[in-house]
């Protein structure tokens, strides 16, 4: 029998970016909030501290600050036919743990969606017809636009000290910026970090094939940066350890720099870590949520937590499983394509790319972050012409140094072995010498792609685990041939030594290798709640006192990573909250 | 084909332990000449470590395997002389060599590879079964355990493990041989606290400067210019 607590105004379920912005604006609005996290606290100076940080085997081999999957991960299968089998190490995506969620491992890539990724279907049906959208292509509008998220857009990029060239100034395109971004109120808060050769070789190459480079944006402080919450970040020392890591400078934007400083202090917050909440309370008559039930994994015992408001922030699993576990809205049934909680999980076409190896040129691979590359947009989203050309979405290109940890790191020309002696020359030549564009895909809905419960494997609280069916489908495998082949005439302009064959995914999908931690939907945005879980508020159509942080909102994937827009939806909904709900509680939206 | 003439270290520990215990203790002089004899060990090498978990022919399996992964030439030494096998040793009787970060409830039904690991053995279970699975196909192809054959036959007996074409029960060649290739890989150019890459041999060979990896300056002293500095490591820092 659960323990029942006193009542608080808000609860948080996950203490990351979103539960930490979250319950930052809710406790400036006079709240009481419980921010709820299952993993354990950390203290950066603790934990992420020189040297053991530089330990490549610990963080980017063994996952430290990664989910265990012993605990809990999800089953997954390829076809809604097939049997699903759990995910028993984490691989191709790499969830976050303890107090700042995957903010603490990230590589701080940080955008803000296009205009018409916003518009993703309108744009499209405008622009080519709605025959051009595939059949089983479930593609939304997202309930916003750009233009009305972009303040929010602004504050979270100046929470983070970006790093960056604004291309698009009010609308006057600044070459040297991304002139295909939307339009921003003002500069970056931060000026783009130093550049690697490979990058610079890549922005020349690029420009001179007609295309428009500009530095990629990134949450690694390009110089020591004093946020708006007035807590500082230190500049980035390019130590070639970002991602999988904690970042010793506090160069790298997370909710331990950025917020909850702040939060502790605040007398109206609690934090409770090793609290691992296993279901919401639905009182599905009333349309509400009364609190949640948590187990504190220290003890075992189980809490139950009541609370005017639920913030469901615990990442897309976390989100999907939560809603099902609670029964709260009609799960996704892909062969009648009746309702929404699970519907359209997207992910990323990730890892693919170019490698280039050039005899002459000295890289200093170990030197460098994610923000020192230079990005390309010419060929993603909406961005280019697709007439004719029988796919939708595109990708985004990146290229610099940012990781030469050698257990990962060892590029050899195409035809070397894995092992003895050629081996061993090959690396030792080749590893100060390569370069790599790295290209990222959209990956558009499909209605076979979603997330529900598995009949046969549980977690360690005895719960069903997630169960994933996804698959690419032929519009993703015509992104990647197509942009990736651009991605090549870069790489020959950059003049190589030798060039490795382009690599791009074919095939089923493969959960083991790394690709990419952007798993999006499951608890899509909308204006038709037959169609989506929440509104435009991120507030959930089954329980006015419920809203739903984080990339499950999102309809569908594009190139970008996905960190820039989940914070910018933090605030927007926070906006909503305060100046909207808190004065008039109940359905913010009539559908 | 003929023998390789280094008898291999399992053999020299087994043939020194059988000669010390016939002689001593009525001969003590006749023992000591007869170590004196005795081939000098391995050059730069410690002392021979405790093994926490392999058996003496688990052992004797890794560092044949890790020297032909990682054979001695100008780059480096071999890889059992770089710490290795103390590397997978320790791997394998530490927490993820017991199944940390595992998913491991069943049932365990096969599968297709792209849904990863299904196996219900723990990474030390699995290099158990691995590595009799392995001496049992060399001793079918060769007659003899791995250890024992020569520097080309193991070579050869890699490529067919790598390639499937040995016939091990409950899971593929191919998938051990890549568990093993990672773990050795791993004790290669992992921080040499956890016992490989001794003397940062692989950092060196292939010039890779580890800590403290602070190069906000460096980025741009060093554009275009090889980096220079030696390596360290984090005990360096400890």
């Amino acid at each position: 029998m659960a323990t029942r607590l006193k009542e608080v105004d808000a609860v948080m379920v996950g203490m990351g970016w979103t539960g930490s912005i979250m319950a930052r604006e809710l406790t400036k609005a006079g709240l009481t909030v419980i921010g709820l996290e299952r993993g354990n606290d950390l203290t950066p100076g603790e934990h992420f501290a020189l040297p053991g940080i530089r330990d490549e085997l610990k963080y980017t081999q063994r996952l430290e600050l990664i989910q265990d999957p012993a605990l809990e991960t999800l089953t997954f299968r390829h076809r809604p036919s097939e049997e699903a089998l759990p995910m028993r190490r984490m691989g191709s995506f790499l969830p976050g743990n303890s107090v700042g969620g995957a903010a603490n491992h990230w590589g701080g890539l940080h955008w803000r969606y296009l205009p018409s990724d916003h518009l993703c279907r309108s744009h499209i049906v405008n622009r080519y017809g709605a025959k051009a959208i595939p059949e089983d292509m479930t593609i939304q509008d997202w309930a916003m636009t750009y233009d009305e998220l972009e303040p929010c857009y602004e504050k979270f990029d100046k929470l983070c000290g970006v790093s960056g060239k604004a291309g698009n100034l009010r609308g006057q395109k600044i070459d040297g910026g991304n002139i295909f971004e939307g339009p921003r109120s003002s500069e970056y808060p931060n000026p783009p970090m130093k550049m690697t050769e490979s990058a610079l070789m890549f922005e020349k190459a690029a420009k001179e094939l007609g295309y428009h480079p500009f530095p990629q944006p990134i949450s690694n402080a390009s110089r020591p940066y004093t946020n708006i919450e007035g807590l500082t970040l230190g500049g980035c020392q390019y130590c070639g350890h970002c991602e999988r890591a904690g970042c010793e400078a506090n160069a790298k934007a997370g909710p331990h720099v950025c917020i909850l400083p702040k939060l502790r202090d605040e007398p109206k917050f609690t934090l409770r870590a090793r609290a691992w909440v296993s279901r919401l309370i639905y009182d599905k008559s009333a349309r509400k949520v009364t609190g949640v039930v948590y187990t504190d994994t220290r003890t075992g015992e189980e809490y139950e937590q009541p609370a005017g408001l639920v913030i469901l922030s615990a990442y897309v699993f976390g989100n999907v499983s939560l809603m099902l576990y609670s029964g709260i809205g009609e799960p996704y049934d892909p062969v009648t394509q009746k309702g929404a909680v699970g519907k359209n999980y997207c992910y990323q076409l990730s890892r693919i790319g170019i490698t280039m190896f050039f005899e002459n040129k000295e890289f200093n691979p170990f030197m460098g972050a994610p923000g020192s590359a230079m990005a390309l947009d010419d060929v993603d989203g909406d961005n280019f012409d697709h007439s004719g050309l029988g796919f939708l979405g595109g990708s985004r290109f990146a290229c610099g140094h940012s990781d030469g940890r050698p257990i990962n790191y060892r590029p050899v020309p195409p035809g070397t072995p894995r092992w003895g002696a050629d081996w061993k020359k090959a690396t030792a030549k080749w590893y100060h010498h390569a370069a790599n564009i790295a290209v990222s895909g959209s990956n558009y809905a499909n209605r076979n792609n979603y997330l529900d419960l598995d009949p046969t494997y549980k977690d360690q609280l005895g719960r069903p685990l997630l169960r994933l069916t996804y698959n690419f489908v032929d519009n993703d495998y015509k992104v990647m041939e197509y942009t990736v082949g651009v991605a090549e005439k870069i790489a020959r302009a950059m003049n190589p030594s030798i060039i490795a064959p382009p690599r791009i995914r074919r095939g089923d999908y493969d959960i083991v290798p790394y690709q990419s931690t952007h798993n999006t939907g499951g608890t899509v945005m909308g204006t038709d709640p037959k169609t989506s879980v929440v509104n435009r508020y991120l507030q959930s159509w089954d329980a006015s006192n419920l809203f739903i942080m984080g990339a499950s909102t999102f309809p569908q994937q594009p190139a970008y990573n996905p960190t820039g827009p989940v914070g910018a939806l933090a605030y927007w909904s926070a906006d909503a909250i305060v100046t909207k709900y808190l004065k008039n509680p109940g359905p913010l939206v009539h559908a | 084909m003929t023998d390789d003439p280094k008898i291999g270290r399992r053999g020299f520990l087994v043939g020194a332990g059988a000669a010390a215990a016939a002689l001593a203790p009525e001969a003590p002089a006749q023992a000591q000449t007869q170590a004196a004899a005795t081939p000098a060990a391995a050059p730069a090498a410690p002392a021979a470590e405790a093994w926490l978990t392999l058996t003496q022919t688990e052992a004797a399996f890794i560092e044949a395997a890790v020297d032909t992964l990682i054979p001695a030439d100008d780059l480096t030494p071999s890889g059992s002389d770089c710490g290795v096998a103390v590397f997978i040793d320790r791997q394998l009787a530490g927490a993820w060599g017991n199944g940390a970060r595992l998913y491991r409830q069943g049932p365990f039904p096969k599968a297709k590879p792209e849904l990863g690991y299904q196996l219900a053995l723990t990474p030390r279970e699995f290099f158990a079964a691995g590595i009799e699975a392995a001496n049992a196909f060399t001793r079918k192809t060769y007659g003899k355990e791995f250890d024992r054959l020569s520097e080309p036959q193991r070579e050869e007996a890699l490529k067919a493990m790598e390639a499937g074409k040995a016939q091990f029960t409950g899971f593929s060649s191919t998938q051990f041989f890549n568990a093993l290739l990672q773990l050795t890989m791993e004790g290669f150019f992992a921080d040499p606290i956890y016992g490989g890459n001794r003397d940062m041999a692989a950092w060196k060979m292939i010039g890779y400067p580890g800590l403290p990896a602070t190069y906000r300056e460096d980025i741009k002293t060093y554009f275009g210019k090889k980096y220079d500095k030696p390596p360290r490591s984090i005990a360096d820092f400890s």
